[in-house]
């Protein structure tokens, strides 16, 4: 039963992989990726890693790749189109990917292919794990907690929008269109908006305020 | 009983494809996404190990490796949403600023 377990989830595993390579669309990569994912939290069942097993089912396929579908979502990425180096990638990759994997799996092959393993019933238990990572690797752990913080405030540095350059270029248009208007209350509104920026403009040096000596000109 | 070099030929497959659509694919999420598969090939690789030397330290090397998965995937992606947002297009070819 064991052995058809291995082929039956390997060949998922691979097909998945192969689906993912020949998607152009990003968004059936990542459910490619998804089910390889899957595929692979069996075969570490069938190793004896439960632990690495749920963690790949619950960190990997369910946070990470969550985190890829959402950003997909968001930036509603379509399939590219074509260019020249596309076609040169391929023609170079290929025979490269090919040698590659001969190279690797032919030391592979010629190692350790007489060494068989099994599900011998033999677990490596959360407890076993949990005591080498708090004992022996207790320094990479706390490592770990730091370059995670520092992904986290990377992250939020990077995918926050820039507000600072935004409110002055926001608020002049604003100003000028309440200007231009015709009803009622609108006049007063557009003085009592533009009184700050003349102030500004006569306080501070006019030569260092183009733009708020631009608003105090245009209105007259 | 399978040998150890079947999980570890499937890992190299794996592997494989990950390299191959670095290469192949032109849009940044999917060369992000072959990234991942090439991480969990070395997982694959790093269990079976384990496995065959009956050490708890691969799984502890496959815990650090998706921690460091989770880190890059957070900050990559947040690259990414960036870098759409100043030039509006996903496709690698066309982030050529600091090329002559």
């Amino acid at each position: 039963m064991h052995p058809a377990l291995f082929f039956i989830f390997g060949a998922i595993a691979v097909a998945g992989a192969v689906n993912l390579l020949v998607q152009r669309t990003p968004i059936f990569s990542a459910l490619s990726l998804v089910a390889v994912m899957g595929a692979l939290a069996v075969l570490y069942l069938l190793l004896g890693a439960e632990f690495i097993a749920f963690v790949q089912v619950l960190v990997y396929a369910g946070a990470i790749m969550v985190l890829f579908v959402f950003v997909i979502m968001l930036l509603n990425a379509q399939q590219p189109e074509s260019s020249h180096r596309s076609r040169v990638a391929r023609l170079v990759g290929i025979p490269v990917v090919v040698l590659l994997f001969m190279e690797v799996a032919g030391v592979f092959a010629a190692t350790y292919s007489t060494t068989p393993v099994g599900f011998s019933g033999r677990i490596i238990t959360v407890q076993a794990i949990g005591d080498a990572l708090f004992h022996q690797y207790l320094l990479p752990f706390e490592v770990t907690s730091v370059l995670f913080l520092v992904g986290i405030i990377g992250a939020v540095m990077l995918a926050a929008r820039q507000e600072p350059p935004q409110p002055p270029e926001g608020r002049l248009p604003r100003a000028q269109a309440a200007g231009h208007g015709g009803s009622g209350p609108t006049p007063e509104m557009a003085a009592a908006l533009r009184q700050p920026a003349r102030a500004l403009g006569g306080v501070g040096a006019s030569d260092a305020e183009p733009h708020a000596a631009g608003t105090e000109v245009k209105p007259r | 009983m399978i040998p150890l070099s079947f999980y570890l030929i499937l890992g190299a497959i794996l592997f494989s494809i990950g390299v191959a659509g670095f290469f192949f694919k032109r849009d940044i999420i999917s060369i992000f996404i072959s990234i991942e598969l090439m991480l969990n090939a070395v997982n694959l690789t790093f269990v079976a190990f384990s496995h065959f030397w009956h050490q708890a330290a691969g799984n502890i090397f496959v815990f650090f490796v998706m921690v460091v998965a989770a880190a890059e995937a957070a900050v990559g992606l947040a690259i990414i949403i960036a870098v759409v947002r100043n030039r509006q297009t996903l496709n690698a070819d066309k982030m050529d600023l600091m090329k002559l």
